[in-house]
């Protein structure tokens, strides 16, 4: 009964309700009245409303400003180091001045080869996981385990990865003992993405294929698969960036104080083998705040900058690559 | 052929709760069989029994047995007699839920999908069971110039019927219609009806419905089921004008439900 507010339609209001006057609905003294007047429960309503977006804010913003800070300050501190040499060249002098070529090339290998085996490894589980699992006890168990797996401070990784890696599998101290150590420090993250991804896919189209005959690998790769990989990516490619800064999984297990490289061809980009150990952008910097005398601090500043905007680009590329895909995502 | 599929004391529980008890029913080939009752009388699990999706609710158990086309659909594994191949059984069974579900696919291959998984390539035949499949579901003078648009950008009316055309694309010896006209206009609805009296002369279609007098206009038999339990099951006339059953007749007749 919306329509009687209107003028026109007061005389059919009236032949509604016998023995009403005609005054426009919601005037005051009308027994609509009461319905147009704010109660003191909206009133409560809109205050709270206004409280909450308030505290929301605050809290974004308290996020916001250390995270400038950060990068302001460092990037004022390392201005003096910061050249293109400065990437392309070794560090010299004891690593009291040059650049931090080794280190970053050693950074990129360790984090390749970890994604390497750690993303096929860490997806296909979550396929299983959310995919053909029965929910049972054993399944159970092992999303416990994975949850935990993704609290264990990663110093626990890195003894882990010296009794596994280094010493049981008689890797030695090399590349893959630290790649395989921060390959099973990403993994459970790696799983749980994977399995939100996944879950996020709407149960009925599986049903919908299943009715077809379709078997459940088909529906994997057809369905579910498509309209999952860019939640599945985002969570692999923000583990790279947590690979890449992780100091500890790879103090014991494969990094090294200082290690030349050629600075120029193709040996400069492929210098490692598996076997061999190298140095990491994290533990390059750590070295270079606490065990090295006479370093300029722009050298340190400038491999904590290169460190983030590593960091950053990774984030950066995996926050366009889940715009471009979500861009395509088909409902 | 004796009957397309036969219910053998059947009954679904899920958990606790009991969703058909006791069902014995035979489904004659190349009819239009109608199924009616009101909310929770177990129509839409009795569908489910048909190809096995009731393995997809971890919950539920089945007792007794089903029998689709001489095979016995439960004990998939037990004799070569028996449907080994839950897939072939499902490819043999088409099924088509209340609630619309385009998949994330262009138009085509929402229709092409079970096609292209059964092995189906040349695009050739592939365009002609497009086609014929959209013709039968009603849907092909809507979507014939857009088969690139997304299944699920269509209407609720249109998805509804891209399902049946799905249902259809892969040649099912059996047809389950759930609801199927439940989000589709009523002139649509009976050009869709008078494409299922055509298609009963290759194939068996089961009808769940709830309009009742959908049931009298296509049935050939009807099976009246309450709380899981079949009440009564005849030729489509005799239930509507002659109910053995005092409910039955207060059901066909609007009284209750």
């Amino acid at each position: 009964m919306n329509e009687p507010l209107e003028a026109k339609s007061a005389e059919e209001h009236d032949e509604l309700r016998e023995g009403q006057t005609a005054r426009p609905v919601g005037a005051p003294g009308t027994p609509g009245h009461e319905l147009f007047t704010a109660t003191p429960v909206e009133r409560w309503k809109q205050v709270a409303e206004n409280i909450a977006r308030f505290v929301c804010l605050l809290a974004t913003l308290a996020l916001i400003v250390p995270m400038a800070a950060i990068l302001t300050y460092l990037l004022v501190q390392a201005w003096p180091a910061l050249s293109f040499s400065f990437l392309v060249e070794n560090p010299h002098d004891y690593m009291t001045t040059g650049g931090i070529w080794a280190p970053l090339v050693g950074t990129f290998w360790l984090v390749w080869i970890s994604l390497l085996i750690a993303a096929p490894v860490g997806v296909l589980a979550g396929v299983y996981l959310n995919e053909y699992a029965r929910d049972n006890w054993f399944t159970r168990i092992i999303n416990l385990a994975v949850v935990n797996l993704a609290g264990v401070p990663s110093i626990i990784h890195a003894l882990f990865g010296v009794g596994a890696f280094v010493m049981f599998a008689g890797m030695g101290r090399s590349l893959l003992a630290a790649s395989c150590t921060l390959a099973v420090m990403t993994l459970p993250v790696i799983i749980t993405s994977t399995r939100e991804a996944l879950a996020a896919v709407p149960i009925a189209f599986r049903e919908a294929c299943w009715n077809l005959g379709a078997s459940r690998w088909q529906t994997i790769r057809t369905i579910v698969l498509p309209n999952s990989i860019s939640g599945i990516l985002t969570g692999v490619i923000l583990q790279v960036s947590r690979a890449a800064g992780e100091t500890a999984p790879i103090l014991f297990t494969g990094a090294v104080f200082f290690s030349t490289l050629p600075e120029h061809g193709a040996g400069a980009f492929f210098p490692y083998g598996l076997g061999d150990r190298c140095m990491a952008l994290s533990m390059h910097l750590f070295t270079l705040s606490t065990q090295v005398r006479g370093v300029t601090p722009a050298l340190q500043y400038g491999t904590a900058v290169v460190l983030i905007g590593l960091v950053l680009a990774v984030n950066s590329l995996s926050i366009g690559l889940r715009i471009y895909l979500r861009s395509r995502k088909k409902w | 052929m004796g009957c397309a599929i036969q219910f053998d004391d059947v009954s679904v529980h899920y958990g606790a709760k009991t969703a058909l008890r006791h069902v014995t029913l035979a489904v004659p080939p190349r009819q239009i069989f109608g199924i009616i009752g009101p909310a929770n009388s177990g129509k839409t699990t009795l569908l489910k029994c048909i190809n096995r999706t009731l393995d997809f609710t971890p919950s539920a158990r089945m007792s007794g047995k089903v029998v689709v086309a001489g095979r016995d659909v439960a004990a998939a594994c037990r004799s070569a007699k028996d449907w080994r191949n839950v897939y072939e059984l499902r490819r043999r069974v088409g099924m088509v839920f209340p609630l619309p579900v385009g998949l994330p696919l262009s138009v085509y291959e929402n229709v092409a999908y079970a096609p292209r998984r059964a092995g189906i390539h040349d695009r050739g035949e592939l365009d002609a069971l497009v086609e014929q499949c959209l013709r039968a579901a009603m849907l092909w003078d809507e979507v014939r110039d857009r088969l690139d648009l997304l299944g699920t950008r269509l209407s609720g009316g249109q998805q509804q019927r891209l399902t049946l055309a799905r249902a259809l694309s892969h040649r099912p010896e059996i047809l389950c219609l759930d609801e199927f006209s439940i989000a589709i206009d009523p002139v649509t609805t009976m050009k869709i009806e008078d494409v299922l009296l055509e298609l009963k002369e290759q194939i068996t279609i089961v009808l769940v419905t709830n309009l009742v007098q959908q049931a009298r206009r296509l049935a050939d038999r009807t099976a009246f089921l309450i709380a899981g339990g079949l009440i009564e099951e005849g030729e489509t006339e005799q239930i509507f004008s002659r109910p053995a059953n005092r409910l039955t007749e207060r059901y066909v007749n609007g009284e209750f439900g």
